[in-house]
C-alpha cells in the first residue's frame, strides 16, 4: 500500500500528458481534413444523390488554415494599429468574465433550488416541471426581454447594467444542470448514513452539510461542467442576439458581415469563442480536481 | 437500573392498509448493564425493527422502550448509545480519524478534544497508524473496526449493532468477535447484537433472544452457560456447543425448515 499512491500519481501524470498530446493531434487532424477537403471538394458545392450536401470549397467559404492563422497578426481594420489577435483576445476575456458571472449566478440558483427541492417533497413536485419547461424557452426569445431591463431597473440608486443581462442569460442556461444534478446528489446519500445521522440526533442542517452535500459532490462536479459550457453559450448567444458591445459574440456578427471581402476574419472570432469555452472548462476542471482530491480514484477515472 | 427495558412493545407497519404488517407484538425484554444480548431469527422476524425501536429510529405502535431509565427518544438525543450497521457506513470524504470524530463534532466538542478521543478509539481498535487514511484505502474488516470505534466514540453505555460482521469473511469475523468482546470488557458497555449466525450469537452473548416471524415475537431466550472469559478456545468448549444446540432447537421450534433459511449453521 505504501508505494501505491506514488505509482498512481505517476499514472495520473502519464494520462494527463497523453490527453494533451491527443488534443494537439486532434486539432492538427481537423486542420488536415479541412485542407484535404478544400483541395478535392467542389468549388461551388455539390450534390449527393440529388441532395445538396457537399459544402463549397472555394476560398470565400473555406479559407486556408494558414490564412486564418496569419489573419490574427494583421490589423483588425485597414489603417488600424490594433492587431486582430488582441481584439479577439480582449473580446474573449470580456465574454469570459460575463460567463463567470453567469456561471456563479446559475450555480448559486441551482444549488439553492436543489436544497429547497430536497427539503420539501412538495417543492420538488411543484418546481421541477417548471425547471424543465424553462429550458425549452428559446434563449433568443428571452434575450431581448432581459436586455430591456438594462437601464430601466433601478434599485436604491443602483442601475441594472447592460452586461448583467447577458450574464443573467448565461446563468439561465447554467442553473438547470446544477439544480438537477445536485438534487440527485443530495438524494444519493445512503439510507444507512441518513439513519446514522438520525441516531446522532443530527439536525437537518447538520445532515445537509456533513452528509448530503459531501455525498452529492460526485453528482455536482459533472453538472458544473455542463453549467460552464452552458453559461458560455448563453452569454455568446445573448451578445449576438442583443448586439452587446465588447464581447466575442459581437465580434462574430461584425466579422461575419465582412465574410465576402475578408473570409478568414470571422474564423478568428469563432476560434476565440472556442478558446473561451476551453478556458471555462479548464476553470471547472481545476475546481473538479480540488473537490474530488480525497475521493476514491476509481470514481474520477 | 437496566440498560434497556422493553415492555409489551408492538410495531405495526402500514396500519389499516391492505399490506399491514405486524412487525412486532408483545415484546418484553430487560437487558442488564454490561450484558451482551443477541437477537437471532429468520428474515422478517423483526429483529432489526426491534433494534431500531431501541435506537428510536422508529416509533413504537404500542408499549414502551426505556434506555438507561430514560425514554428512547431522550436517550437518542443524549447519545446514550452508539450504533453500527452491516455496511460500515463510513463517509468516504473523511479520513478515518475524522469519521470517528463525526458524532463528537455533532455534539459540539472542540477540535483538540475530538482528535484526542478519536486517537484513543483508534488505539482501542488497533488502527492507530491509519488515522489519516481514507476509508477506501482500508480492508473491509478494518473499515468495520473504524465503524465500531465511531460507535464507541461518545463512550456510550449501550452499543446497538445490526449484523456488523455480516459482510466479513469467516476468519476476519471470528477475529472481530474476539476484538469486540475485549473492547466491551474494557468499556463495560451493554450490547444488543443482531445476527444471522448461531455460533456468533452463542460465542458473544450472555443471552440469545430467539425470534420468529408473522407476527414478529420472542419465542425463547437461551442463557449461554459459558464460564469465564471467552477466548478462541471457547469455540471448542462443551458449553459453547450446548449453547449452539439450544439455540438451534429453539429456532427449529420457530417453524419448519423453509422459514429458517437465512440462518447460518456454520
Amino acid at each position: 500500500m505504501s508505494n501505491a499512491p506514488s505509482t498512481r500519481n505517476h499514472q495520473v501524470m502519464l494520462r494527463r500528458v497523453r490527453r494533451m498530446v491527443l488534443f494537439v493531434v486532434s486539432i492538427v487532424l481537423v486542420a488536415a481534413v479541412w485542407e484535404i477537403y478544400k483541395a478535392v471538394g467542389p468549388e461551388a458545392g455539390g450534390k449527393i444523390f440529388g441532395w445538396k450536401l457537399l459544402p463549397r470549397a472555394n476560398d470565400n467559404a473555406m479559407p486556408h488554415v494558414w490564412e486564418m492563422l496569419s489573419r490574427y497578426t494583421r490589423p483588425e481594420l485597414r489603417g488600424s494599429d490594433r492587431r486582430i489577435w488582441s481584439v479577439v483576445l480582449a473580446g474573449a476575456w470580456f465574454s469570459f468574465r460575463l460567463a463567470l458571472v453567469g456561471f456563479a449566478l446559475g450555480t448559486t440558483l441551482g444549488l439553492g433550488l436543489a436544497v429547497l427541492m430536497s427539503r420539501f417533497k412538495i417543492a420538488e413536485r411543484g418546481i421541477l416541471p417548471y425547471l424543465v419547461v424553462s429550458q425549452t424557452v428559446p434563449l433568443i426569445a428571452l434575450a431581448p426581454l432581459v436586455v430591456s431591463w438594462g437601464g430601466k431597473l433601478h434599485v436604491f440608486g443602483w442601475e441594472w447594467p447592460r452586461w448583467l443581462s447577458a450574464a443573467v442569460l448565461g446563468g439561465f442556461l447554467a442553473f438547470f444542470p446544477v439544480a438537477v444534478g445536485t438534487l440527485r446528489g443530495l438524494q444519493s446519500a445512503a439510507s444507512a448514513s441518513v439513519e446514522l445521522m438520525d441516531s446522532y440526533a443530527a439536525s437537518w442542517t447538520q445532515t445537509l452539510f456533513k452528509l448530503r452535500f459531501p455525498a452529492a459532490v460526485p453528482f455536482i462536479v459533472p453538472s458544473l461542467k455542463l453549467a460552464a459550457s452552458s453559461s458560455v453559450i448563453g452569454v455568446v448567444v445573448a451578445e449576438i442576439s442583443t448586439g452587446l458591445k465588447g464581447g466575442i459574440g459581437r465580434l462574430i456578427i461584425e466579422y461575419a458581415r465582412e465574410a465576402t471581402s475578408d473570409p478568414a476574419k470571422v474564423f478568428t472570432a469563432v476560434f476565440g469563442a472556442a478558446l473561451l469555452g476551453l478556458a471555462m472548462s479548464g476553470f471547472v476542471t481545476i475546481a473538479d480536481l480540488y473537490m474530488m482530491r480525497n475521493r476514491p480514484k476509481e470514481a474520477t477515472a | 437500573m437496566s440498560a434497556v427495558e422493553i415492555s409489551s412493545l408492538g410495531k405495526v407497519f402500514n396500519a389499516g392498509s391492505a399490506n399491514q404488517v405486524d412487525a412486532l407484538v408483545d415484546i418484553d425484554l430487560s437487558i442488564a448493564p454490561g450484558e451482551f444480548v443477541s437477537l437471532i431469527g429468520p428474515s422478517g422476524c423483526g429483529k432489526s425493527t426491534l433494534l431500531r425501536l431501541i435506537a428510536n429510529l422508529l416509533e413504537p405502535t404500542s408499549g414502551s422502550v426505556t434506555v438507561n431509565g430514560k425514554s428512547a427518544k431522550q436517550a437518542r438525543l443524549d447519545q446514550d448509545y452508539g450504533m453500527a450497521f452491516q455496511q460500515s457506513g463510513l463517509f468516504e470524504w473523511r479520513t478515518v480519524a475524522k469519521n470517528i470524530e463525526l458524532p463528537l463534532e455533532l455534539k459540539g466538542w472542540e477540535k483538540a478534544k475530538r482528535r484526542a478521543r478519536a486517537l484513543e478509539m483508534l488505539e482501542l481498535v488497533k488502527l492507530a497508524d491509519f488515522a489519516e487514511h481514507y476509508p477506501w484505502q482500508l480492508s473491509g474488516g478494518m473499515q468495520q473496526r473504524v465503524a465500531i470505534a465511531r460507535a464507541l466514540a461518545v463512550h456510550p453505555q449501550l452499543l446497538l449493532m445490526d449484523e456488523p460482521f455480516g459482510a466479513l469473511d469467516e476468519m476476519t469475523r471470528e477475529h472481530m468477535q474476539s476484538e469486540l468482546l475485549s473492547i466491551c470488557r474494557r468499556t463495560g458497555s451493554s450490547v444488543v447484537f443482531v445476527t444471522h449466525s448461531i455460533p456468533e450469537a452463542v460465542y458473544l452473548s450472555n443471552r440469545v433472544v430467539v425470534m420468529s416471524p408473522r407476527p414478529g415475537r420472542i419465542t425463547k431466550i437461551v442463557d449461554v452457560g459459558i464460564e469465564g472469559e471467552r477466548t478462541d478456545a471457547t469455540r471448542d468448549n462443551a458449553a459453547f456447543f450446548a449453547g449452539i444446540t439450544a439455540v438451534r432447537e429453539a429456532l427449529r421450534g420457530v417453524e419448519m425448515s423453509d422459514h429458517v433459511r437465512g440462518i447460518e449453521d456454520r
